[in-house]
């Protein structure tokens, strides 16, 4: 297959000629290519994950006996704020980003994104955000309880965040870190919106675009809807706190559920802003691994829309103990079990996918199966949230807390685990280490399940989030140190899967093109590919240009 | 060489028992002592709760019943349809669809989730609706960190130990001091939030006598998990007479007067009120009736001398970020202070 790839002259170097580091330095900085900065958001993106996987673990010390005196409330108060803060905007976010913008072009058969320099600079937005943020540990000094890290939550619920509450500069940093970075974040979707409608290669209509390409595409859309009011919001905030604004200032007459509605009409659209590029990354590895093309390609289609669409509309359900009217939390309650009925659509797809398979568990498919089983179980606790007044006791509680790690961590987090060993052979030229790729799954599969399966119990037992501590007698002990326990294995997970990506950038097999015999555009060009990924654009015929090429007697397009 | 495959090859099954195992002896555990709470809210004790519980028992069963089938189908389909050693290097039939099965995997969803939304919107319309007319009528307050219960029309203020009587319906309206607060007792009913400039109303109506725990389930700043909620249920003449109790004013005695006039010269008198005295400051707890609960501080400390000496003398060695200075008394003001407050019962 290699010699099916025409090199370019310049394109790779035989005598590897040894750089100054400076200069590779600055070409990294001032790249506008979009696998380099796709790179980049995921190198980013994991630091972030180190920085947030510590600061959760500081709490879940804290947290492993009643009345333990770890940390301060204060500190305690900071590090689920900054855990929140990180893992969802700095952590989930540029590793849906890196990959869209690592893979789309490829994928879709072009040489880069439709705007190449404002890739890199919604890049550089999202990077400096975090900066911002974890820059107010030093820069945001000042009186007691003002505190040198926000603490005011992840959503930040006025009135916590005007002045009488927010002393200091914490909270000014938690909005400009979001408000930058939210701009990076429209700027990237809208680099993805154009370059999957205007860049498609001869053939490639849009019903012949991987699934892949097509979730990214409804998650960009997705991110301008849901970052502009979240960034309006944070705007008014900074009115509010400098220049004599009472949006949410309610001591003058403001309102505190008006930043919830803007908060969560950002918030819910934002799950589906992370899970459907995990989704997407499920639509390629379940086929590959299974041997089989997807089932129901559009119907899988449609029922990405209809979530994203339905999605927009279900945000009030994080706010069923707000106190809305009997009819509102009936509407939002019918809105949010309707979103339940395009999801289980797509887990039906992925099992017909798989049956009738050949499965091959390769590490990526190990990831994808857990995801298959743990976002099942996600999806149903969320049902019961649904139910307003099950929510009533549910919500807020670490049932809660819970559910929503099912989701991110036991969904996408594995989801985007599968994309690392899926693709990490197309990234770096290199194969990973199957036996400690598996290692890695299973060590974070048992530490992911002693943490979150035994943190519903205490929500049902009445426990609140949030608590820096807890009192003894409540039932809260025993399942409390199970889930700290856990960590242990996750972090062991984690460090193992550090070292399986370090070692074989290094050390790891040569790839070649297409390790996987898969059947996506990406994996008929040289790995790592060329700056200008294809030496002839491709064309293509059906959604698996690979399989018609390996297959000239009983091509795909034959049937779609 | 061999047989070291065959291991190898049969590990995930191993792993899958195991861990099925891990799964069976731990719902036995749910059996065990450890699954019981005062916090429970499968142990419902007032209608809203129960309400609450049997629609959450029917959601349970629907949504254990899908896991179970769509968990079974995805295992069989991992363990049946995996790639075997003696296979040959040939793709399964390839399926791209089918419009009758995805129109099944449609109709039934929708089917299950219209079923879900009646049987929940009919619970929303029970629980949401005007507390009947001889309800008890009480206001809390949320502040940071504590909880101020108002009795209106029966003259009483109290503070972070509400009691209300067993068999009568109470209805609870809910504001806010300041920040976000939410009132949650799992036993009694589901959380309701206490919110700046949006008055919220609940209503409870315990049907057995006893002490009821919960706390504040909205973070509402540093001490949000130190902020308890007491609700004492009591028979009708028992809460009666606590009315009437709590509704005198502070009796004075002259035993106390060196306590009583530090109190009333020092910051003190800013924050708390005692009915009969000059003291009428309502940022804190009313101390009028102090010593009748058991609790101090929302709730965290046994309400004894030791605990009120301390609190006293430096709230934050109980409760750090308490809103309440210390006030940096000597050892003598200290305990003519704490003698005062001992006499407020």
């Amino acid at each position: 297959m290699s010699t099916d790839v025409i090199t370019l002259p310049g394109a790779q170097t035989t005598v590897e000629m040894r750089r100054p580091l400076v200069d590779t330095l600055h070409e990294w900085v001032t790249t506008v290519d979009h696998k380099k900065l796709g790179l980049m958001y995921i190198l980013y993106a994991l630091v972030f994950l180190l920085i947030g996987g510590v600061e959760a673990t500081i709490m879940r010390i804290q947290l492993s006996a009643p009345h333990k005196d770890f940390v301060s409330p204060q500190v305690f108060n900071r590090m689920f704020t900054m855990h929140g803060t990180t893992m969802i905007f700095f952590v989930a976010m540029p590793l849906v980003f890196g990959l869209a913008n690592y893979l789309v072009p490829l994928m879709i058969g072009t040489r880069d994104m439709a705007f190449p320099r404002l890739n890199a600079f919604s890049f550089w937005l999202s990077a400096f955000g975090g900066l911002l943020l974890y820059f107010s540990l030093i820069g945001a000094n000042g009186l007691y309880g003002a505190g040198n890290a926000p603490d005011v939550g992840w959503f930040a619920y006025a009135p916590l965040t005007s002045h009488s509450f927010s002393v200091g500069h914490s909270t000014d940093f938690w909005t400009l870190s979001l408000l930058v970075s939210g701009f990076g974040s429209i700027g990237t979707a809208i680099n993805i919106i154009v370059t999957i409608l205007c860049l498609r290669c001869p053939g490639m209509k849009l019903g012949k675009m991987p699934l892949f390409v097509w979730l990214n595409l409804v998650m960009a859309g997705l991110v301008i809807l849901a970052v502009s009011p979240l960034s309006a919001a944070q705007i008014m905030l900074s009115i509010d706190r400098y220049l004599g604004g009472h949006f949410f200032d309610t001591q003058a007459g403001g309102s505190a559920v008006i930043w919830m509605h803007f908060f969560w009409i950002f918030g819910h659209p934002e799950v589906y802003v992370l899970v459907i590029p995990a989704f997407a990354v499920a639509c390629e590895v379940i086929p590959v691994f299974s041997r089989k093309a997807i089932f129901g390609y559009p119907v899988m289609v449609a029922a990405t829309i209809a979530i994203a669409f339905i999605g927009m509309s279900v945000w009030a359900h994080h706010m069923f103990t707000v106190g809305m009217s009997s009819n509102a939390n009936t509407f939002f309650v019918l809105s949010t079990m309707a979103v339940a009925v395009p999801t289980g659509i797509k887990i039906f797809n992925w099992l017909a996918t798989m049956w009738g398979g050949k499965i091959d568990f390769k590490t990526p498919m190990l990831f994808c199966a857990g995801f298959l089983f743990q976002f099942l179980l996600a999806g149903l606790t969320g049902i019961m949230m649904s139910a307003a007044p099950f929510d009533w006791q549910l919500g807020n509680s670490y049932f809660v807390v819970a559910h929503f790690h099912y989701v991110i961590v036991g969904g996408i987090l594995f989801c985007l685990f599968a994309a690392f060993y899926y693709w990490f052979p197309k990234m770096s030229g290199r194969m990973y280490n199957e036996p400690l790729g598996k290692l890695h799954f299973w060590l974070f599969l048992i530490g992911f399940h002693l943490t979150f399966d035994f943190m519903h119990i205490p929500g049902m037992l009445g426990m609140p989030r949030r608590i820096y501590t807890y009192e003894p007698g409540r039932g809260w002990d025993t399942w409390n140190l199970i889930v700290s326990i856990g960590v242990v294995f996750q972090a062991a997970g984690i460090l193992v899967f550090a070292a399986n990506l370090i070692w074989s950038y290094f050390r790891g097999k040569i790839a070649g093109n297409d390790p996987w015999d898969a059947w996506t555009l990406e994996w008929t060009t040289s790995s790592p590919p060329p700056a200008y990924n294809f030496a002839a654009i491709p064309s293509v015929k059906s959604r698996r240009p690979l399989w018609d090429l390996k297959h000239p007697e009983d091509p795909d397009w034959k049937y779609e | 060489m061999q047989s070291t495959r065959n291991i190898s090859a049969k590990l995930p099954l191993f792993k899958a028992l195991a861990a099925l195992l891990l799964l069976a002896s731990s719902c036995l555990l749910a059996q065990s002592p450890t699954f019981s709470s005062p916090t429970n809210i499968f142990a419902p004790a007032s209608t809203p709760a129960k309400s609450i519980f049997g629609l959450s028992l029917f959601v349970l069963v629907i949504t254990g019943a899908i896991f179970v089938v769509v968990a079974s189908l995805l295992a069989y389909a991992v363990v049946k349809f995996r790639k075997r050693k003696n296979d040959d290097s040939s793709e399964p039939a390839q399926v791209y669809g089918s419009n009758q099965v995805e129109i099944a995997w449609t109709v039934i969803p929708i089917l299950i989730v219209v079923v879900l939304f009646m049987a929940t919107a009919r619970v929303i319309a029970n629980v949401q609706k005007a507390a009947p007319d001889n309800a008890v009528h009480i206001t809390v307050i949320g502040h940071q960190f504590w909880w101020e219960y108002q009795y209106p029309g029966l003259k009483v203020v109290t503070a972070n130990e509400l009691h209300v009587p067993v068999g009568y319906p109470t209805e609870i309206k809910l504001l806010s001091a300041d920040t976000d607060h939410s009132f949650w007792v799992p036993r009694l009913a589901g959380k309701t939030d206490l919110i700046p400039n949006h008055p919220n109303v609940m209503w409870i109506d315990p049907q057995e006598p006893g002490l009821f725990l919960g706390q504040c389930a909205q973070y509402c700043g540093t001490q949000h998990a130190k902020m308890l909620l007491r609700v004492y249920v009591e028979p009708r003449t028992e809460f009666d007479h606590w009315i009437q109790q709590q509704s005198q004013p502070a009796q004075s005695s002259d035993t106390v007067s060196e306590g009583q006039r530090i109190f009333e010269a020092t910051a003190c008198v800013n924050c708390h009120a005692v009915a009969g005295t000059p003291a009428r400051g309502r940022f804190g707890p009313d101390l009028t009736h102090l010593m009748s609960r058991h609790t101090i501080a929302a709730g965290i400390a046994e309400n004894n001398h030791e605990n009120l000496r301390l609190w006293v003398q430096d709230p934050s060695r109980l409760k750090p970020g308490s809103l309440m200075p210390a006030m940096g008394l000597n050892e003598h003001a200290l305990n003519a202070l704490t003698a005062y407050l001992e006499t407020l019962r």
